[in-house]
């Protein structure tokens, strides 16, 4: 019986692989592509990188001898998880809100437990929840199917999963009270139109959502960016577990806490801008002649 | 004059709003189903499972941890308080010199992690080890836990001073002039017309930052601490048994929906003039 779920598991590898094999390639062209593109662009350690420019005999020398393209990377996959984070959160932020702010009691309930559990619990036990749980769930999921080693599960997959279950728990109550602050006329004025439901919300409700809940989800968005130096504690060589093994080697621990500070203030300044670009995009029907 | 030439035809009504049984029903009825399930197994899992040994072992050592977070929490929170007036009327301040360097600080403070500054004090701070010696200091700096209160607090007074500056602020002018008119002093003023008033206001962002705190502390277990995160990590490391990430979460729900219901009662009381 085992050989021959193993057999079907090997047949069913072998059906899938060219379906890999072409994934693969697509994924490596694309890289081939965009890999010249942004470490020539590089802030920190392209040819005009920061690094590259001031530092490029200190211990933040970019290559062997330095440790700038370890900071530079871990200030990437600190960026890129907090990028990857925010549609999951979004996404599912929006729906628990629709889910709580629907007429429909057990609805109701769903949502707001999820927030309790979700906005009680500290971020950090979250983490580790997820980190602990997913592979025994998964263990157990993939067991009929004939797989029967322990799962691992990826540390940046497993603190997405968990800083945006969080996020979307706080941003059900950002989004929650934008719905309260649009009027019921609104979604009487889509019927009147013959729209849709699913139309009076893309058409009507979500332009008038946006404009009402960002500020607040540009509050969430910071908090999310600090939480995202959580991960570091489940192995995910981000920007503060870098800068601790560039701060344990070197003995300079001041120096490379206090960059990754700066750094960090940097992605604050930057998101920052972007808001209020996006603000200010948000606004422009507003605006009186 | 133009007349009608065709009627037109009968629309159907809008939508009603309650149905007898919906879609929406069955999906919320599907989700609450997800939940009971999810939180009667684990009831079941963690009865069925449940060894006296290992409570005995580390029950007692979580709720020791439990005790330390809230004084770790309870004492930076006051001292965060007391720390958090200068810097809320430095940053009201009409000299543009000292209100540019309070923003700076609460602008430090609020855009990098607390886990971070953790670091830095700790670790960052520590590396100057001989310098502090000299001081005579290295007792407060070699310990990890007066590091993370000193961080804590820095980090709870930059946001305590931005929710006290917005609830000053949100007390109208009128207020203060017509203290002024009634010939009363700068400091009654404060404390029995401003700050009444703007109490009001900050208890709900108080609140939120009390339960932010509590949160936030687990991260102490990293730099060594043995809060209830910190015991709850020793115990997972002896034993694997994932019950005890369990055993921690309720602990940490208990205590963050006591705060949040001992608020919605306390901020009832005070604004209970203003209900109809």
């Amino acid at each position: 019986m085992e050989s021959e779920v193993a057999v079907a598991a090997e047949t069913d590898a072998s059906f899938l692989a060219p379906l890999w094999g072409a994934l693969d390639s697509i994924v490596g062209a694309i890289w081939a592509v965009l890999h010249p593109i942004l470490t020539t662009i590089d802030p920190l350690c392209g040819p005009v990188g920061i690094f590259k420019l001031f530092f490029s005999n200190g211990v933040l020398a970019c290559g062997d001898t330095g440790w700038g393209d370890d900071v530079a990377s871990g200030f990437y996959v600190t960026a890129i998880l907090a990028i990857c984070t925010l549609p999951l959160g979004l996404v599912i932020g929006f729906f628990v809100a629709l889910a709580k702010q629907s007429d429909e009691p057990f609805l109701r309930a769903a949502g707001d437990i999820y927030t309790t559990i979700f906005r009680g619990l500290p971020e950090l036990l979250t983490l580790f929840i997820f980190y602990f749980s997913l592979p025994l769930i998964l263990e157990q999921a993939l067991r009929p199917f004939g797989r029967t080693e322990p799962v691992s599960i990826n540390p940046f997959v497993a603190g997405m999963i968990a800083i945006g279950v969080v996020f979307s728990a706080y941003c059900s109550e950002v989004l929650q009270s934008a719905f309260k602050a649009i009027p019921h006329g609104q979604y009487e004025g889509g019927d009147a139109l013959g729209l849709h439901r699913g139309q009076t919300m893309r058409l009507v409700i979500i332009p008038q959502l946006i404009r009402i809940a960002l500020p607040g989800l540009g509050n969430l968005w910071m908090t999310l960016l600090k939480d995202t130096a959580l991960v570091s504690a489940i192995g995910l060589p981000d920007i503060l577990r870098q800068s601790s093994i560039a701060a344990k080697v070197t003995k300079q621990a001041f120096f490379f806490y206090s960059l990754s500070c700066i750094l960090f203030l940097v992605l604050a300044m930057l998101s920052s801008f972007v808001f209020s670009w996006i603000e200010t995009k948000a606004r422009r029907a507003e605006v009186r002649h | 004059m133009s007349i009608a030439e065709t009627i037109i035809p009968p629309q159907a009504p809008p939508p009603l709003g309650l149905k007898a049984f919906t879609a929406k029903r069955l999906t919320g009825i599907i989700f609450v189903g997800i939940w009971l399930a999810l939180f009667v197994g684990l009831a079941v899992w963690m009865v069925a499972d449940f060894s006296g040994e290992k409570f005995a072992k580390y029950g007692l050592r979580m709720l020791l941890g439990l005790g330390l977070t809230l004084k770790l929490v309870g004492t930076s929170l006051i001292l965060g308080a007391i720390l958090s007036l200068p810097i809320a009327f430095a940053r009201m301040s009409k000299s543009s010199a000292v209100s540019s360097i309070a923003y700076a600080y609460v602008y430090l403070f609020r855009g990098t992690p607390l886990i971070m500054q953790v670091f830095l004090i700790y670790y960052g701070l520590g590396s100057f080890k001989h310098a502090f010696e000299t001081v005579g200091l290295w007792w407060f700096f070699k310990d990890a836990y007066s590091c993370a209160l000193l961080a804590f607090v820095l980090n709870t007074a930059a946001y305590q001073a931005e929710i006290l500056r917005g609830a000053i602020l949100s007390v109208p002018r009128g207020q203060t002039e017509a203290a002024k008119a009634l010939g009363i002093h700068a400091v009654p003023t404060f404390l029995k017309v401003i700050l009444p008033q703007a109490i009001m206001v900050a208890l709900r962002p108080y609140g939120n930052e009390i339960i932010l705190m509590v949160k936030g502390s687990a991260i102490v277990s990293i730099v060594t601490v043995f809060d209830l995160m910190g015991e709850t990590k020793y115990a997972y490391s002896r034993t694997f048994d994932f019950q005890i990430y369990l055993w921690a979460a309720i602990l940490y729900l208990a205590v963050v929906e006591l705060l949040r219901n001992v608020w919605n009662a306390l901020e009832r009381r005070l604004t209970r003039h203003l209900k109809r």
